[in-house]
């Protein structure tokens, strides 16, 4: 009975600890909170239903200074995993369109997620010239979505909750808006907006803030993804962590019922912070397109 | 009292304090829902929906002063 509840815990894994946990792991007898980050960092081996698959380390690439440790690790596993079925269910569902406006199945669903985001994120932000950056959107509304779900499957990693990941999806997000504005306004009116139209003597306070502020946009973003998939996992782990703790089976219908209901709202924040972030890339790309006399389309 | 007794104390006091801030400031974001809810029902999805998009914001910036608080835990 250990042995299946460590397996679930180990199951409810994923990171945070690479970028906290680099304290000395005191491997002791006693249960501390280094085990529990154990399970929530990246590792090597990845855990399916009776058998790890170590994953290989392949020989470090050298490109001029730098040198890259490019094997696969867990969040890597599960990122190529979420990428794949992205990409089949993509297939899949424009496979339905076809023959038809209206599609039987399943394909409904992700239609209504689909006109969802155009309705209610992307024409309200970004007005009617939002509709050509919507696959960048929407690739980015699913991909997540994928992502935070596949970890609270049992023996499923949440790769957003590795600072990495989400990193890289803000860097994404990050040259999306440049290149989105840059595109409709042209590079020279871009450095323009950076000066915000103040008096050119206040442009050497102004384009400091102006760029400073273009990077603290994307790295909420980073942090807030990254921290509410993590959180909620160490919170699931503490929880089932006092069993561990207080080396009893009493401690466990409490503990087992709290971690179901913190697991319910976890479902909920998985949903939710997908749906912001690519609300909040709106929102910025908005800012970066739109021009001073176009006038606001309600869809409501 | 050594350093990592003050950090684990800090950690403490810091999970706290964020716990504060936070609860008070969506509370405060509840309590405006409901009244304009009451006040008016037709408009209630859209206050709704505002109101779970302002809460995930605030959100994002509590667990960034969780962080902080867990890094102050582990060492």
């Amino acid at each position: 009975m250990h042995d299946t509840l460590q397996h679930y815990a180990t199951s409810v894994a994923d990171s945070a600890g690479q970028v906290i946990g680099h304290g000395a792991s005191g491997h002791g007898e006693t249960f501390n909170f280094q085990h529990l980050l154990d399970h929530v960092k990246d590792s090597r081996t990845v855990e399916l239903p009776g058998f790890h698959i170590e994953l290989p380390q392949l020989p470090p690439v050298h490109l001029g200074i730098f040198v890259l440790d490019l094997s696969p690790t867990k969040h890597v596993f599960f990122l190529l995993l979420c990428a794949f079925l992205l990409i089949i269910g993509a297939v899949f569902a424009s496979r339905a369109y076809r023959k038809t406006f209206v599609p039987h199945g399943f394909v409904n669903l992700i239609e209504m997620l689909v006109v969802f985001i155009r309705d209610e994120v992307v024409l309200p932000n970004m007005g009617p010239g939002g509709i050509k950056y919507m696959p960048y959107l929407l690739t980015t509304f699913f991909y997540i979505l994928f992502m935070n779900l596949i970890g609270l499957v049992p023996y499923g990693a949440t790769a957003t909750g590795n600072i990495m990941v989400t990193a890289g999806l803000a860097t994404v997000a990050f040259f999306m808006i440049q290149i989105s504005a840059i595109q409709v306004h042209g590079f020279k009116n871009y450095l323009m907006h950076l000066t915000g139209g103040v008096h050119w003597g206040l442009w050497i306070i102004m384009i400091p803030i102006e760029i400073l502020g273009l990077f603290t946009k994307p790295f909420a973003l980073c942090i807030r993804l990254f921290a509410n998939m993590s959180a909620g996992h160490i919170v699931v782990l503490s929880l089932i962590g006092l069993i561990f703790m207080f080396q009893s089976i009493a401690v466990a219908p409490a503990s087992v019922a709290l971690a179901l209901f913190i697991n319910a709202l976890e479902l909920f924040v998985a949903v939710l912070q997908a749906y912001i972030f690519t609300m909040l890339t709106a929102v910025f790309m908005g800012f970066g397109i739109q021009t001073d006399h176009e006038s606001h389309q309600e869809n409501h | 009292m050594e350093a990592k007794a003050i950090a684990y104390l800090a950690a403490g006091f810091g999970a706290g304090l964020v716990i504060l801030g936070a609860s008070y400031g969506i509370g405060k974001l509840a309590a405006a829902t409901m009244e304009a809810s009451g006040r008016q029902p037709e408009v209630a999805p859209q206050v709704r929906t505002a109101m779970i998009i302002s809460a995930a914001l605030i959100e994002g910036v509590t667990f960034f002063a969780l962080i902080i608080c867990m890094t102050l835990a582990i060492k």
